[in-house]
């Protein structure tokens, strides 16, 4: 068993990548000497050169349209996103173009890139470094968005998605990037959701940066809470929930992501359509509120904690 | 609002008296059956775009985006390609998709609302119409970073060498995507040409909304060259395309070409243009048609006689009727298909939606008639 941090983890997921693919090239905003802001291409550019791993302009439309038109001509980018507040000049490219090109073609292009997103709060940064804009992109057909939430599976994933003929959205939990794992010998199904921790009192769902926080919540002293991983956003494994709920009776959802119009709010949905005579409470949701993300000095505040989840365990129990 | 000052160096080769002239940086050597052939392209062309048009008009097309009077710019354009050069149009390109062999009944069904496109980009190295202004020119560059990593340009072997042709127009050249476009070819040397249509007009907005200066002289900012041709022109569009190309596959960079030219007709047959400009502009650009010219210049000196018009009427009018029969014999899709190719493979929960309305729509009793 190797144990290392979320970010080498990565770092060596995409390697492998590199290694198993020619076509797989690696491009973005610092990527290449730096290796990335939070040094996650760390070596690559060294070790496979500028042609493979290489810094582009600072502009986002670009970064993703000319991904765009590399995968026309039958290349596999990688690109990075260099914090979640940044994707949006490049949003357009990917709603428009790396979501809908397949479906244009009536199947004949292919757009095998991911898009990799540090994404989340909890580091103290400044404005537009710590959003969590998953839901747009789930919103949008032709995406697949999924978050990884530990080390092994930032590795696995990784090579996953850029294995994908399907574009894949990335979002890694930049505050986890230096938490310690051990790597699994082998991977887990991409848009699986797994039991993370077996309850029986409820249910907690989360993804990415969340996970660790609803497993500390499960820890702490009072209730036999099941823990799930979602890992996949888009699709989204509904099954592995309504298993659960079928057998708690009770769900809570757990983002960072404002709760309004979320992940969380479609996950709700769909447990209710299929599982409504399983529920013994109504579904809750904790995530951010409806505001834009505060200055870092509140943070800690408006995030969710281990508190605010068992809050809100305690009131589905109680209902 | 300043109007663009005229450009007295604009490149031009055939007068629209259709008289030849010569340009000391663009000599074209071209035979008379070469003309002939760009003529027979021009004017088949124009008749794809009228029957588009009639059928419109009749209720068989939702849409269609007229190329009315750009003609000669797409033309020489389109045949300034090889074969193994990558084209990235808008969605007017019906002239460049001519030349790319593209049957124009495959541009159709986009506009006809049976398909979103739906063809190969690698079929005939014409990528697919694109409706969002300037995104393609991205896709342009992106595509042409693919070519030098796979060591197709400079090689000085013409079979290799690589050339990526951009379409846009003059509205598009505010777009953030066009501009940066613009700066990864110039920063990484890419061999992309980039080739606007100023037809004078982004719907209704005139091309003083969108630029102070010429739109070629914008080049000069990103560092690479840019020229401005007679739009309505075909040889100048072949001769500056094709000298731009060659030193994009000799990996010499991009270059801008502005076409200087004028859309005749409406944007597209939703639009109304009597609000926004004058019929005499309009009637002054007739005088500058590209067909009439190569026209008078094939009767006047190449000896040309009418039976090679005649000729060309003759395809010209089977042509048009492949286009009407074609046009409505293009099938409805089936409801079902909007669920295909959504990805690559079709995931579990979108199954279980196409299942879920497959089921309502077998749920309909059938009528008696």
């Amino acid at each position: 068993m190797t144990t290392l941090t979320m970010a080498k983890a990565l770092n060596e997921g995409l390697r492998k990548a590199l290694d198993d693919d020619p076509k797989v090239i690696i491009m973005g905003e610092d990527v290449g000497k730096l290796g990335g802001v939070f040094r996650i291409t760390d070596g690559l550019q060294k070790d496979f050169g500028e042609a493979r791993v290489f810094d582009t302009p600072l502009a986002e439309s670009g970064i993703i349209g000319t991904a765009v038109g590399l995968a026309i001509r039958g290349y596999r980018p990688v690109c990075e996103i260099q914090f979640d507040g940044f994707v949006f000049p490049g949003f357009d490219q990917i709603v428009n173009q790396v979501a809908k090109m397949h479906n244009r073609s009536a199947g004949k292009i292919r757009m095998p890139i991911t898009i990799r997103i540090p994404f989340g709060g909890g580091i103290g940064a400044v404005e537009h470094h710590s959003e969590s804009p998953e839901a747009y992109f789930a919103h949008t057909a032709g995406l697949k968005v999924v978050s990884c939430s530990n080390p092994s599976d930032a590795y696995w994933m990784i090579q996953q998605s850029i294995r994908s003929d399907d574009p894949v959205v990335f979002f890694e939990p930049k505050r986890r990037y230096w938490a310690k794992g051990e790597l699994n010998d082998e991977p887990y199904p991409l848009h699986k959701a797994r039991v993370v921790r077996p309850g029986r009192e409820a249910t907690v769902a989360a993804y990415g940066p969340m996970v660790a926080t609803a497993l500390e919540a499960a820890d702490a002293d009072g209730h036999d809470l099941e823990v799930i991983d979602l890992r996949s956003i888009s699709p989204l494994d509904t099954a592995t929930v309504i298993e659960s709920v079928e057998r708690t009776g009770r769900l809570v959802v757990v983002h960072e992501a404002s709760v309004s119009h979320g992940v969380g709010a479609e996950l709700a949905a769909r447990v209710q359509e299929r599982a409504f005579y399983s529920l013994e409470a109504p579904v809750l949701r904790v995530g951010g509120f409806d505001t834009p993300y505060p200055a870092s000095r509140l943070e800690e505040e408006w995030l969710p904690t281990v508190d605010r989840i068992l809050d809100a365990v305690d009131r589905t129990l109680e209902y | 609002m300043h109007a663009v000052p005229p450009e007295p160096d604009m490149v031009q080769l055939l007068t629209p008296e259709g008289v030849r002239v010569e340009h000391p940086d663009y000599p074209l050597e071209i035979t008379d059956e070469q003309i002939q052939s760009l003529y027979r392209d021009l004017v088949l062309v124009r008749r794809v775009d009228t029957e588009a048009i009639a059928l419109q008009r009749q209720g068989e097309l939702g849409l269609w985006a007229s190329l009315l009077g750009q003609e000669g710019a797409q033309v020489g354009a389109g045949r300034a390609l090889r074969a193994h050069d990558m084209a990235f149009p808008t969605y007017r390109e019906h002239g460049v998709a001519w030349c790319r062999d593209v049957d124009p009944l495959v541009l159709l069904g986009l506009f006809r609302g049976t398909n979103l496109g739906g063809w190969d980009p690698a079929d005939n190295n014409f990528n697919l119409y694109t409706i969002v202004i300037g995104a393609q020119t991205l896709h342009a560059a992106g595509y042409a970073m693919g070519v030098v990593r796979d060591g197709a340009v400079g090689t000085g072997d013409p079979n290799r060498d690589t050339a990526v042709l951009a379409f846009f127009g003059d509205g598009a050249s505010s777009q953030g995507d066009v501009n940066e476009s613009f700066v990864w070819s110039a920063a990484e040397n890419l061999p992309v040409v980039y080739f606007c249509q100023n037809n004078q007009w982004a719907i209704s907005a005139p091309v003083s909304t969108q630029s102070r200066v010429p739109i070629y002289h914008r080049a000069d900012g990103f560092g690479f060259p840019g020229v401005r041709i007679d739009g309505n022109d075909v040889l100048a569009s072949l001769a500056v395309t094709g000298k731009a190309l060659d030193q994009a596959r000799a990996g010499l960079g991009p270059t801008l070409i502005e076409a200087f030219t004028y859309r005749m007709n409406p944007h597209t047959t939703s639009d109304d243009p009597t609000r926004y400009r004058l019929a005499a502009e309009t009637e002054t650009w007739k005088l500058k048609d590209p067909i009439a010219r190569v026209r008078a210049y094939l009767t006047r000196h190449a000896d040309v006689g009418q039976d090679f018009f005649d000729a060309i009427d003759r395809e010209s009018e089977q042509l048009a009727e492949h286009v009407r029969a074609g046009c409505r014999a293009l099938p409805d899709p089936d409801p079902l298909s909007a669920f295909d190719h959504v990805h690559v493979e079709l995931t579990d929960e979108l199954r279980e939606q196409r299942d879920a309305f497959a089921a309502y729509l077998d749920s309909f009793e059938e009528v008696p008639a």
